[in-house]
């Protein structure tokens, strides 16, 4: 092994930049008493480390155990941004909820991190430290509000349920290298395709990431924690995480190893499975958290659509790439979305998150039109609307899946999105056409908070941006291969 | 001048600006926002107005076209265009919209702003969907759409009001999905999603689709199309939505919304898929021929006024499909005619019913009776526009079903034959419903004192019996315009049938210019 040099180092600037600012976070809280003196400093940490990206030069580091180039970039923004913006939303909360934000605000930037690390690993030891980085501070993070026994058992739950899917993970790693005598990715590229010992271990390893992303039937966890979880947080963890394990799953499964019948057939069943069971779950809650939690579950369906169209088309003339800036694409719109839309949820829950419930939305639309406007268009952008992110996101992974003749994968699709219709458009019937029942709460006529308007206003300019103009965006995610794992 | 090179985009877009400035004023001025509202669809009804002169007579194809690259990748395009077709649609809907405004003058009380911006924004999107000639800027008008109208029957709408929107949604939402499905196909197969240039492909035969993949796309767009329409069994949506919906949304459903279905049935099945199409043609023609009878023997029994008035129109937009799976040049102009038609009389139907309710606040037609006593004018235009609707000749429905069963009758004279029994039917639940609401003594108390029509409601009925009158006896003037597009239309599909040779009885090419020669005729007369 060569020593660490300073190229090295460069490749993981921005890891580097979010753990330097969430250690001093850790450092200044005896010091600085001032909330917003530390909100203020990890949002420059959470900046910081987003726009080292932009020096940091492509290229793989750490003997090839990391490689920063289009797709790595790509996802560092988009997690970076996502922290910036949950952070800048968290303020507000843990004033709320009487919260200490330092250890708060340094999680969030570990996690942060940790999804960095995933979206660049080339190795499977450094993405599994990756994911134990963005975990561990996850499953913090759900319990963070200790008075609150939901929150307590969110946390539990992800604890015990995520170590689980950890140790499938683990498990497939050692396989895989016990089939080709490497943890890289680029290795077992090389490897035979057919060999079944492979096929287990990267079996389990799709089994582990799968219960990340929250994929059916490996789901059951993502409501209870997403709604015990401070809404912030569940703001974090339907974005962040779960935009980085699929980074991690496209660099694995994007290989030639999975353009076979066998991962083809894997991922149209996970698709499948894992629509359904978040869009029929979302139709029966009457919690507003719970059903942007199913919701969440949904979308996680909605992309693996896109992966089953990596897999076969490998063999398609045009290669993967539109399928990859499908999923790109989505991930992103997605992402920014949900941020935005527990973002109001987390605003208008009040004091212990007690207004969660879909009748309390009701007459939003009279009482707080700037919140109920925004979450309708969020709401209409997860329901795949023209003019919004979601209907181009929608519409990219169509093509990719039409493209490699998943016509029967793109109906099942068609058909979940109207089911999604309904419940996103109940939301905002309530929202519009219903009237409060009762006085309303003194709590409930109150507006967002500044720090919340702002990250709900970048959040509705870049969904109606992406809506216009998605070229900028996917020109950007097609131009180059993301895949440089079999360099 | 600048403007009339994007003529099309300020047509559709001016709505928009307005609603923009709507948003600018208080929410408790609202004579300011009536006022602007209606100045605004006003100016917009001139400026579709504008179109007639910039559309040449007699010849087919797309004018004051604008072009420009909007997505690189997928590639879409910014693609407008007017022919004759689309020309009266549009007027039609900018020509409803005002007649909207004063209908709600007294009928809409809460959130007036909003009520107007939402019906700024939904004629943008309806505009929108008759000028696109790109299929991804049509779907893209045709799912925005969706939003106001929703609105418009979720908050102004009558008691089951919500329920109906929802279902007005995913209704056409689920038909609208699987077009988006079938465009995307269409877009991989052709590298485009310019309209213009798929059908010229089709024509050329440089896009020759498998027999059964053309039968999947066009079921594709043809489902979401039948829903819109909606042609029989889809048509359960229509009722609820029209019930409810307030008389300014009604009007422009039943005005406009669903004409957008046949349109996109002409404008998008016919041309693309045309083997497809000859082989949907009997089943869609025995849909459409039950539609005919069922909505009118529905219409037939109706307790609810505002419902017979709905399901009437499942039986006249029944003709129309029939006349557009009926491939002849006279069928085609008919059903445009009728589209028009339909536009003009079932909306008037609609506002008449609406000054019932604004009175009485029931739909009832048990409640009502010998309401000619108190209120002679309203039941003057009332009659007028029943007798319109049920193809009194020398008015406007007359030349629509007349054409459309004549041409239909040169090619399937059982399917005219079947449809004709609609006709009498429809002057059965027409004049049946008018005798009960109308003649007779007053049976209740209440509706001895109704007011008669006031001077605001006058003009509209007015305006709306001008233009019956006028198209019922100066037929020329709009046939004139669109004969040669549907000849087009027509020649697109015949076309690539010769190509292929494979359908045992294509409608004879000769008759082509003969049917045009006697449409000529039979409009003159």
């Amino acid at each position: 092994m060569s020593p660490v040099s300073f190229i090295d180092v460069h490749r993981v600037l921005p890891e580097l930049c979010w753990c330097g600012f969430g250690v001093l976070l850790m450092l200044l809280q005896p010091f600085l008493k001032n909330r917003q003196g530390l909100t203020f400093i990890a949002l420059i940490g959470a900046a910081a480390g987003t726009l080292t990206t932009s020096v940091a030069a492509y290229g793989s580091g750490f003997n090839g155990l990391v490689q920063f180039d289009t797709f790595s970039l790509f996802f560092h923004w988009l997690v970076g941004l996502i922290a910036f913006l949950v952070i800048l939303s968290s303020d507000s909360y843990l004033e709320r909820e009487g919260l200490e934000p330092a250890e708060f605000y340094a999680l969030i930037l570990f996690a942060t991190a940790g999804m960095g690390v995933l979206a660049s690993a080339q190795e499977l030891l450094t993405a599994f430290i990756g994911l134990e980085m963005s975990s561990i501070s996850s499953y913090v993070l759900a319990g963070y509000r200790r008075d609150s026994i939901k929150s307590s058992e969110s946390a539990m739950k992800y604890f015990l349920l995520g170590s689980f899917a950890t140790a499938f993970f683990l498990y497939g790693i050692a396989l895989v290298y016990g089939a080709t005598g490497s943890t890289y990715l680029s290795k077992f590229a090389e490897a035979e395709p057919s060999g079944n010992l492979l096929r287990l271990g990267l079996t389990l390893i799709l089994i582990g990431l799968g219960f990340k992303v929250a994929a059916a039937p490996f789901q059951i966890w993502t409501p209870d924690v997403y709604e015990g979880a401070p809404t912030p947080v569940t703001a974090l963890f339907s974005a962040g995480p779960k935009a980085a394990t699929f980074a991690l799953l496209l660099r694995i499964f994007g290989t030639s190893q999975a353009a076979t019948d066998f991962w083809f057939w894997a991922f149209w069943i996970l698709a499948v499975l894992t629509m359904f069971a978040g869009n029929l779950g979302a139709l029966v809650q009457s919690n507003v958290k719970r059903m942007l939690a199913y919701s969440s579950i949904a979308h996680a369906g909605y992309t693996l659509v896109a992966f089953a169209a990596v897999t076969t088309m490998k063999t398609n003339p045009d290669g993967p790439i539109p399928a990859y800036g499908a999923v790109l694409f989505y991930l992103a719109s997605y992402s920014l979305v949900s941020v935005g839309a527990f973002t109001i949820v987390s605003e208008l829950g009040g004091k212990g998150e007690r207004h969660l419930a879909q009748d309390d939305y009701a007459g939003l639309g009279t009482r707080q039109p700037f919140a109920a406007a925004a979450l309708s268009l969020f709401l209409l952008s997860l329901l795949g609307l023209p003019i919004t992110a979601g209907f181009f996101g929608k519409l990219y992974i169509f093509n990719a899946a039409i493209k490699s003749n998943l016509l029967w994968l793109a109906v099942l699709m068609a058909i979940n999105s109207v089911i999604g219709a309904y419940y996103y458009l109940r939301l905002i019937v309530v929202m519009y056409m219903h009237d409060y029942k009762g006085p309303v709460p003194a709590e409930a006529q109150q507006g967002l908070s500044s720090t919340a308007a702002m990250v709900v206003t970048v959040a509705a300019i870049i969904t109606v941006y992406l809506g216009l103009l998605p070229n900028h965006v996917l020109g950007l995610l097609i131009s180059q291969n993301p895949m440089v794992t079999s360099r | 001048m600048v403007l009339t090179g994007h003529l099309l985009t300020l047509v559709i877009f001016f709505p928009a600006l307005g609603a923009l400035a709507l948003l600018l004023l208080r929410k408790d001025d609202e004579l300011w926002i009536r006022w602007l509202t209606f100045a605004v669809s006003l100016v917009e009804f001139l400026a579709s107005l504008a179109l007639l002169g910039k559309v040449p007579i007699g010849t087919a194809g797309y004018s004051l076209e604008e072009f420009s690259r909007w997505i690189a990748s997928p590639a879409i395009n910014y693609h407008l265009g007017v022919d004759g077709i689309s020309l009266f649609l549009v007027i039609l809907t900018t020509f409803l919209t005002p007649i909207c405004v004063l209908a709600s003058w007294h009928g809409v009380h809460h959130r007036i702003k909003e009520f107007h911006v939402m019906l700024l924004l939904l004629e943008v999107g309806v505009v929108g969907v008759f000028l696109s000639l790109d299929l991804f800027l049509f779907f893209l008008f045709w799912e925005v759409m969706l939003i106001p109208m929703a609105f418009l029957i979720g908050i102004w709408g009558h008691d089951r009001r919500i329920y109906a929107a929802v279902k007005f949604v995913l209704y056409t939402m689920a038909g609208s999905i699987l077009m988006l499905v079938g465009i995307i196909w269409l877009y991989n197969a052709t590298g485009t999603f310019d309209l213009p240039a798929i059908q010229k492909m089709v024509q050329t035969g440089a896009l020759l689709l498998p027999a059964r993949t053309e039968m999947i796309l066009f079921l594709a767009f043809f489902l979401a199309f039948a829903i819109k329409v909606p042609l029989f069994p889809l048509h359960t949506w229509l009722p609820d939505a029209h019930v409810e919906a307030p008389t300014a949304g009604s009007i422009i459903l039943a005005g406009v919304l669903l004409k957008m279905g046949t349109y996109g049935m002409i404008r998008f099945c016919l041309p693309l898929f045309p083997e497809a199409s000859h082989r949907a043609a009997p089943w869609v023609a025995l849909l459409a021929i039950i539609g005919i009878i069922y909505g009118a023997l529905v219409a037939l029994v109706q307790p609810n006024l505002k419902k017979l008035v709905a399901y009437s129109s499942v039986s006249h937009l029944g003709f129309v499909v029939l006349g557009i799976f009926a491939f002849t040049n006279i069928s085609l102009q008919g059903a445009v005619y009728q589209m028009l038609a339909h536009g003009i009389s079932t909306g008037a139907l609609f506002l008449l019913v609406g000054m019932l309710y604004d009175r009485r606040h029931t739909f009832e037609i048990t409640e009502y009776g010998g309401l000619s006593t108190p209120m002679p004018k309203l039941a003057a235009f009332f009659l007028f526009v029943a007798l319109s609707s049920l193809g009194l000749p020398m008015l406007n429905g007359f030349v629509g079903e007349y054409l459309i069963l004549l041409g239909t009758y040169q090619v399937h004279w059982k399917w005219a034959a079947w449809a004709a029994a609609g006709v009498i039917l429809s002057a059965c639940y027409l004049l049946w419903a008018y005798q009960r609401v109308f003649f007779g003594e007053v049976t209740h108390q209440k509706n001895r004192e109704l007011p008669d029509i006031s001077s605001r409601e006058k003009w509209m009925l007015v305006t709306l019996a001008v233009v019956t009158l006028w198209m019922g006896i100066g037929s020329p003037f709009f046939t004139r315009r669109f004969a040669a597009s549907c000849g087009a239309v027509l020649q697109q599909m015949n076309r690539n049938v010769m190509h292929e040779v494979s359908l045992p009885t294509p409608p004879a090419q000769s008759g082509g210019s003969a049917t045009e020669n006697s449409v000529e005729r039979v409009a003159t007369r």
